[in-house]
């Protein structure tokens, strides 16, 4: 297991360093000075190299490239062109927003497609499987912002029993927060909750027909028993991974639905910082989003060889 | 069951294609002529599914965005089938190489990067637009392909008719053309189907945050965009454009699982 996840651990530092100098060079291709870009265009030439001196964008690129990916890992993300004040600061205060959106629609993701997937597959053919399996293909093919759109129509326009966006603030109140975010954590949990509950489903037929189950079938235990006591935590483990997939994708995902509910998450802060051409909050947010897609892989990757030997004597 | 898919979606997704085709030579209205005098109307005679806040006829926006849609999920399917395809074969031909390392890497570090994320990155430097859309969910498509086809081919490797193959005196990138990949093709047909209604929801969320297609081209993004502020009083605006992404993506999934049921022998025995 040791070895297992220092070779795991050796390619994570790999991908992060890779991902770092791929987002690295696609914005230094970007057009445009950000110094002058700072100052407007009827800065004089000694001022803007002045900002330039100060923004460290008189050194090589290579030393750029150094002395930004040294200041992500401490933690300083740089200064943003548009508004002066530190990268790390106005991300750290859009992340109260949208790491617990994200959090929030994978719980709800997940209650919800357990037991749709469990009752599915223990109903395999009958009415109950055909009516699941034709919601979550519906809710696969539901836009999740189109959804969202749908829900403030019917809850937030019509009943008027959540706002229809905006985010008071964590200070306001843990409840208040958490039902703003309501909303926008049922239209993201939809899909995945769809993706998740045909994943539980196969994964457990799979698991049922398998020798052991027969073994404990034959033992008398009945369809149901079997179910619940051996097939479900083994196909747990399919499950597990996709919910670590899907930790990420709600994490990106979240930037849509943030635009439909107004809320002032990473999502805003990018298509701000795009407009603004305030790149280096750009590439800070990115950088922040691939390292927690890598570093969440990472971890699914070492949950699920903990959960199966196999996997560790294999690599 | 099987057949019933595969006819459904093929309706739904033969509609929309004709619709997008025919937008070529005809639409009922031009997409670009405002008349304010009828704006917001719903669903009626001459304007079959309404009009929008600036005039314009409904359908005929809905039939150009079709063809926006399919256009850009078209070419993005085929960006990673062109370039996923040939990558996955040659890592399966040369299994355990350092090709075959770099490739799945290379894959493992593109899959790190959600599209929505490439998207982001791409029209931060480039600017917004259907094309750089088209790359962003192109290149999420790579790897997709890439797996999927090394994972195929790799089986296929050990069989006998291509030791036969190998016996013979052909060489690993003749076998991998002409043996393996005629074998893969229809388990690349289903993903194709799979990865080209991923490719509407990509585009129509990539457009209705402003990083897709751009004015006045219209597209059901955009025009759910368009809606966002008017749906209290005018629904028809969300509706229509999203029951068109919802009915083309459940009938392209649909297709998708219709044909694998009936390419996949396998599956076929296993249910029967």
């Amino acid at each position: 297991m040791l070895r297992y996840s220092l070779k795991r651990l050796l390619s994570l530092v790999i991908s992060l360093i890779i991902a770092s100098l791929v987002i690295f060079l696609v914005i230094e291709v970007a057009p445009g000075d950000p110094a002058s870009f700072m100052l407007g265009i009827n800065a004089q030439e000694d001022t803007l190299n002045a900002l330039r001196e100060e923004l460290g964008l008189n050194q090589s690129k290579f030393e750029r490239y150094v002395s930004w990916s040294k200041g992500m890992l401490l933690g300083d993300f740089g200064t943003s062109y548009t508004y002066r004040t530190p990268v790390a600061q106005m991300v750290a205060d859009r992340l109260w927003v949208s790491l617990p959106l994200a959090l929030y629609a994978l719980a709800l993701s997940t209650i919800i497609a357990f037991p749709a997937g469990i009752y599915a597959a223990s109903r395999r053919g009958g009415a109950g499987d055909v009516s699941i399996m034709g919601a979550t293909q519906l809710g696969v093919a539901i836009p999740n912002f189109w959804f969202a759109m749908m829900l403030v129509l019917v809850f937030a326009i019509n009943l008027r029993w959540f706002s229809a966006g905006g985010f008071p603030g964590w200070e306001e109140g843990f409840f208040n927060g958490i039902k703003a975010l309501t909303l926008p954590a049922i239209a993201l949990a939809l899909p995945q909750a769809a993706i998740l509950a045909r994943v539980m489903r196969s994964s457990l037929l799979d698991i049922l027909n398998e020798d052991f189950i027969r073994t404990a079938r034959a033992k008398g235990l009945s369809r149901r028993q079997a179910l619940w006591r051996h097939a479900l935590r083994n196909a747990l483990i399919p499950v597990l991974t996709i919910i670590g997939l899907q930790f990420s994708f709600l994490l990106a995902g979240s930037i849509i639905i943030e635009q439909v509910f107004y809320l002032p998450g990473l999502g805003r802060l990018v298509f701000q910082s795009i407009s603004q051409r305030d790149l280096i909050v750009v590439e800070s947010v990115v950088m922040l989003l691939v390292f927690a897609v890598i570093v969440v892989n990472f971890i699914v990757d070492l949950a699920y060889a903990w959960v199966d030997p196999r996997l560790r004597s294999r690599s | 069951m099987k057949s019933r898919n595969l006819i459904i979606g093929g309706l739904l997704t033969a509609i929309f294609l004709t619709e997008a085709l025919i937008s070529f030579v005809w639409t009922p209205f031009d997409v670009t002529q405002m008349n304010i005098s009828s704006k917001l109307k719903t669903p009626n005679g001459t304007n079959w599914l309404g009009t929008d806040h600036f005039g314009r006829d409904i359908f005929s926006m809905i039939m150009v965005g079709a063809r926006t849609s399919i256009a850009v999920a078209l070419v993005a399917v085929s960006i990673g089938m062109f370039i996923g395809v040939p990558l996955g074969l040659a890592a399966a031909a040369r299994q355990g190489s350092l090709l075959d390392e770099v490739i799945m890497r290379g894959n493992d570090l593109v899959f790190a990067f959600p599209s929505l994320v490439i998207a982001i990155l791409i029209t931060a430097v480039f600017g917004p637009g259907a094309v750089n859309a088209i790359i962003a969910i192109g290149i999420f498509n790579i790897p997709v392909f890439a797996r999927l086809t090394r994972g195929a081919a790799l089986p296929l490797w050990q069989r006998e008719f291509i030791m036969a193959a190998r016996v013979a005196g052909k060489g690993s990138s003749r076998i991998s053309l002409e043996h393996i990949l005629p074998n893969v093709t229809n388990l690349l047909i289903v993903q194709g189907t799979i990865q080209f209604s991923l490719g509407i929801l990509a585009e129509a969320g990539l457009s209705y945050v402003g990083l897709g297609a751009q004015p006045p081209l219209p597209s059901w993004g955009r025009m759910l965009a368009d809606a966002q502020t008017m749906v209290s009083f005018a629904p028809h605006l969300a509706l229509i454009p999203g029951g068109a992404i919802i009915l083309t993506v459940l009938g392209l999934n649909l297709m998708g699982d219709g044909l694998r049921d009936l390419l996949d022998p396998r599956i076929r025995v296993d249910r029967t």
